[in-house]
This record gives structure tokens, C-alpha cells and sequence, in this order.
């Protein structure tokens, strides 16, 4: 009788210690892995490469795009016309989001245009889908992309297509309207992408 | 075997499983007689394996995992190492054989029932490998840093960023960075040299080890093991693989090796189908080729990526195309338990299931098809046809294969 006693606690004192092992094991475990899984988060110097970026626009002319490189990101300042200001108007229910409802650009720019001043666009070249950079097509109603084309941008990657002030086009992959990087007019001509205030140029 | 040979294998067997191995695995492995044709591409997968890892190994003396060298890095092997372009068709031309073989040899299990009972746990692992392969690719193809592989690369890490809630610090983590750039080139080729292939090999063992538990299934689809000889217990259609299949299996390579050096010496490109034209290109950040499509063997399931075009559910379309995308995948995994045919060959189901397979090898092939083209109105609508069929093969396997007209299956399996 005492030498089963003895067994079963015996037994109950060897579970508890594989227990209590298994769980000092795994939390050390999770304690040796964090270093590693922590040192492929973006690096201290790649969190500093995000400054804003000054831009001379006194060149571009109406109907002009302008590539620029912030963030590693390509963004777009396009001059339009008023013939291509005019296609907006048309457009409003045959993309998703006409009035900019979604939170894809900074306040001053939630307008017809989505812009600051009106014939000037400016916002990311990249795809609201899978991040490719749409092209920039403003000959209206081409072979390819069909009569009813009125200038915009289309994405080579999966065909989704923007108009002139970066919003999405319905039934197709991007599921929202070009992001409006926040920006600001230091002069008439000086352009500050990145930031919004103007100490930080 | 000499005397002396004789008593050092004596020597090694005593303190390591030599002999029992062999005979285990190879020279008395009984294996059904009647394999055929299809049965060639699983030493073959090995092959390419094998190819991958010693090719790999001597392009990684040459090559710069830097995002400002890479590209130079890779011409610089293709023109001034010495027989460098050699060694990097090899490799290049191995990774789209590898898939061709890898295909196959899926194909040869979808039609002669491989993956059912005891064989479920081998298909799986098996689909561990083929996810393993896609990874590889995938990484292998962003090296060059070209063209393609900067927007390929994008588009896939994009979609890590579309996952609700952690998309975005995943993608980070990902990356190294807030965008792609030299961080994930630089990680990207760690796991594609170390991670991945260490991964791919173990895999490999134990899919062979799984396979030689339960032992192999053939164009019959019976058990071999079910009629053993009762006084020796070796299964009547069986016989040792070593010589008879290694020796089949080496006609198989002659063939397989005409295959590869033809398109290694004359074709190594394929028109743009192994190595794209774009990705001659260096990487430009700021501008996407104006046609970009991934390499042939991921076309399919790119269609089903960009062919969901509404809203469904709450969920938008983007992350449908990719939840789309990752089931096309994954859904093979699931054929154990969806198939309830009460046969497993081919050979002896019914209309129902040959039908089946059809449309599904079909929609396969428009589906990779329409993914290496533009995306048009009517290529989207086809694209959304092709894959409603795709996933109909699999979600109504379990009622076509339960009703469908069956032969009665052979005892023994036929010559």
C-alpha cells in the first residue's frame, strides 16, 4: 500500500516537473527568438530614409507628368487641362468612390479634383491593388482600352483603371482611389511632397 | 566481392545500417511491375533537384546580393565567367523543369488515385515540397533584380499588405524595409540559398520515407501488398526496384537530359516563357513594365489573382483574387477526403470523373494562357469561367466521384 502511495506521488511529482520544464523550455525558447525576429523589422536607417522632398514645378506644363521618387515610392504631379478637368464630372458614377469619401488622401484634398490647387494632381503612382505602377494614358478612346476611355491611368499588372484625379474605376481589382501623399505649396512653383507643414522642407 | 571488401562492409555494418538500408530502399523494395510512362517523373524531380543544388552552388561564387550589384553581378557570370552562362541556363532552365516534372508527377497521382488511403500523409507532404518549390522560384527570381523581378516581387509582397489588421507591420517585417528595395533582395537570397534548400531536402527524405512505408501505387490502382507470396511475403506484382527501376529510370534521364540540353543550348529563353525579356531590364522603381506577367508556371493561378472583379461579403475584390489565388493552391491538399470514388484508377471510374479531369486540365492551360496576357473585357470574363470550373473539379468531387458509373477493379495488376 505505502509503495503505490509512493508511486503515485512520485508520478504527480514527475508531471509536474516535465511540466514546469516544458514551460520554462518554451518560454525561453520564445525569448531566444525574439532578437531574431525583431532584427528584420525595417532598420533604424531605413526608418530615417523617409524625408519629404522639395519639387520645382515652375517647367511642368498643362498635360505633363512629372515622376518624382519619395519613400522609394514613385509620385506623380500631373498639370492637367481643362479638357482633362472637364472628364472628371463625367466619370462620377462609373468609379467607386467619386466624392473621395475613403481616407486616401489628406483633408484638403478631398475635393472634386483631389487636389490642393485644381489643375494640379498630385499623388502616388502606385496601385491601390498589388502595388505596380500604373501607366499613364491620356490619348482618349484608344484601340485597347476601348471607346469610352477618357484619359487616365491604367495598370499593365492586372487592369485596373484610374481616371485624371486618381480614382478607381468600378468592377475591376484596386479596391480604392489612389493615395494623395500629404503635400504643400511652399511658392507658387515649390512643391513639398511628404510633409504638410512647412518647417519641415 | 573479395574477401577483404567483404569484411570491411562486415566492419561498417556494425556500427552504421548500410546494407539493411540498401535493401530496404532499393535492391529489395518491391515496387508493382506495371509502372508506365507517368512513373518517370518523380527520379526526375530528384534529378532537377540535384541539378538545382550544384548549379546553385556555383552561380552563389559570382553572384551580388546587393540591390546595386545584382543585376551587373548576373551579367557578369553570363560574359566574362568562364562557362557561366552554362551554369546559369542550368540553373534557370532547371527551375521551369522542375515544374514541368513536379506537374506531372501531380497529374500522374490525380489520375491513378495516388493520394488516397494510406498514401493521404505522402500527398501532403508532397504538398509541402510543391509550396516549397513556389517559395524557391519566387525568391530565386527577384536575384537578377531585373525588371520582373522587381514587379513580381512587389505584387506578391503586396499581398501580405493586404491582410486585414497586420497586413502592413507583416509586410515590414517581411521586407526590412518600408518599401522593396536591398533589405528583402538581400534576405530573399538567404533563404533562397540556405533556408529553402535545407527545407526542400528534408522534405524530399521524408517523402521518401512515407513512400516506401506504405509502398508504391501503380496504374491499377490496387494494392500490391494485399497478395503476398506466402513463404517468401514478397507481393507477387512486385519487384525490386534496384535494377529493375533504376535502370528504367535511367532510360527515363537519357530522355529527360535530351530534353534539357536541347533547350539549354538552342532555346534557353523559350520565347520569353523561362527567362522573360523584361527581366533584361534592371529593376527601375519608378516604372512598371507596360506588361508584366509571371513566369509560365505561376500563370494560372495569377489569371485566378486579377479575375475577381466584385465585392462579395464584405470582403473587397482584392483580397478575394487572393484568397482565390491561395485556395487554387491549397485545394489539393484536400483530395484525400473529397475523392469518394470506390476505385482509384482512372482505368476503372467512370464518365463523370474523365470529364472531370478534362475540364479541369483544360481550364489549367486557358487559365495559364490568359495569365501571360493583358487583361482585356473578355479575357477577365474567361478567366472567371475557366476558374469557376477549376474549383468545380475539387468542390464537386465528392458528389460525381460517389455516383459515377465504376469498373470493378483487377486482383491482379494487369501487364
Amino acid at each position: 500500500m505505502a509503495d503505490i502511495d509512493k508511486k503515485k506521488e512520485m508520478n504527480s511529482r514527475r508531471r509536474f516537473l516535465i511540466t514546469a520544464t516544458s514551460i520554462a523550455g518554451s518560454i525561453a525558447s520564445a525569448a531566444v527568438a525574439t532578437p531574431f525576429v525583431l532584427s528584420m523589422m525595417p532598420s533604424e536607417r531605413a526608418k530615417a530614409a523617409g524625408a519629404p522632398v522639395e519639387v520645382d514645378i515652375s517647367k511642368l506644363e498643362p498635360g505633363m507628368l512629372l515622376l518624382v521618387e519619395w519613400r522609394g515610392k514613385v509620385v506623380w504631379i500631373l498639370d492637367r487641362t481643362p479638357e482633362m478637368l472637364a472628364t472628371l464630372k463625367k466619370l462620377d458614377d462609373q468609379v467607386v468612390d467619386p466624392k473621395s469619401e475613403k481616407p486616401q488622401q489628406p483633408p484638403y484634398a478631398q475635393n472634386e479634383t483631389r487636389s490642393i490647387k485644381p489643375a494640379i494632381l498630385v499623388a502616388e503612382g502606385v496601385c491601390t491593388h498589388l502595388g505596380c505602377s500604373p501607366v499613364f494614358r491620356k490619348d482618349v478612346a484608344p484601340a485597347d482600352l476601348g471607346p469610352d476611355w477618357l484619359g487616365g491611368f491604367f495598370c499593365p499588372c492586372h487592369g485596373s483603371k484610374f481616371d485624371l484625379a486618381g480614382r478607381v474605376y468600378k468592377h475591376l481589382p484596386a479596391p480604392t482611389n489612389l493615395v494623395v501623399p500629404p503635400h504643400i505649396y511652399l511658392s507658387d512653383t515649390m512643391l513639398l511632397i511628404g510633409s504638410d507643414r512647412k518647417e519641415s522642407a | 566481392m573479395s574477401k577483404r571488401l567483404e569484411s570491411m562492409l562486415e566492419w561498417v555494418d556494425a556500427r552504421f545500417p548500410l546494407t539493411s538500408t540498401w535493401k530496404y530502399h532499393l535492391a529489395e523494395y518491391y515496387a508493382p511491375k506495371n509502372f508506365n510512362f507517368w512513373y518517370y517523373f518523380g527520379s526526375l524531380a530528384m534529378l532537377v533537384l540535384v541539378n538545382q543544388l550544384l548549379t546553385g552552388i556555383f552561380l552563389t561564387m559570382n553572384y551580388k546580393p546587393d540591390a546595386s550589384m545584382a543585376f551587373a553581378s548576373v551579367e557578369y557570370i553570363m560574359r566574362d565567367v568562364d562557362f557561366g552562362w552554362l551554369i546559369r541556363y542550368m540553373h534557370s532552365t532547371g527551375a521551369s523543369m522542375f515544374f514541368v516534372v513536379v506537374y506531372l508527377h501531380m497529374f500522374r497521382g490525380m489520375m491513378y488515385g495516388s493520394y488516397r488511403k494510406p498514401r493521404e500523409l505522402l500527398w501532403l507532404i508532397g504538398m509541402g515540397i510543391f509550396f516549397i518549390l513556389m517559395m524557391l522560384a519566387f525568391t530565386g527570381y527577384i536575384l537578377p533584380w531585373g525588371q520582373m523581378s522587381y514587379w513580381g516581387a512587389q505584387v506578391i509582397v503586396s499581398m501580405v499588405g493586404a491582410i486585414p489588421v497586420i497586413g502592413q507591420t507583416l509586410s515590414n517585417w517581411i521586407l526590412g524595409d518600408f518599401m522593396l528595395s536591398d533589405a528583402a533582395l538581400n534576405r530573399f537570397f538567404a533563404y533562397h540559398v540556405v533556408t529553402l534548400p535545407v527545407l526542400l531536402v528534408t522534405l524530399v527524405f521524408v517523402h521518401i520515407v512515407a513512400l516506401h512505408e506504405v509502398g508504391s501505387n501503380n496504374p491499377d490502382g490496387i494494392e500490391i501488398k494485399k497478395n503476398k507470396d506466402p513463404v517468401t511475403h514478397i507481393p507477387v506484382d512486385g519487384i525490386p526496384f534496384h535494377p529493375y527501376y533504376t535502370v528504367k529510370d535511367i532510360f527515363g534521364v537519357v530522355g529527360f537530359l535530351i530534353v534539357f540540353c536541347g533547350i539549354i543550348f538552342f532555346a534557353p529563353e523559350m520565347g520569353g516563357y523561362f527567362l522573360e525579356y523584361n527581366n533584361f531590364v534592371p529593376a527601375n522603381t519608378l516604372q512598371t513594365p507596360d506588361h508584366i506577367a509571371p513566369v509560365w508556371y505561376f500563370t494560372p493561378y495569377y489569371s485566378m489573382l486579377r479575375a475577381v472583379t466584385v465585392n462579395f461579403l464584405w470582403v473587397d475584390a482584392k483580397l478575394w483574387g487572393i484568397v482565390l489565388m491561395g485556395g487554387s493552391v491549397a485545394i489539393f491538399a484536400l483530395l484525400p477526403w473529397l475523392d469518394r470514388s470506390p476505385v482509384k484508377s482512372i482505368r476503372y471510374k467512370g464518365p463523370y470523373f474523365k470529364i472531370a479531369l478534362t475540364l479541369f486540365v483544360i481550364s489549367v492551360f486557358v487559365l495559364g494562357w490568359l495569365g501571360t496576357k493583358s487583361p482585356t473585357p473578355l479575357y477577365t470574363l474567361l478567366a472567371q469561367i475557366f476558374t469557376v470550373i477549376y474549383f468545380a473539379f475539387f468542390v464537386l468531387m465528392p458528389w460525381y466521384s460517389k455516383i459515377d458509373k465504376t469498373k470493378p477493379e483487377p486482383t491482379r495488376v494487369k501487364e
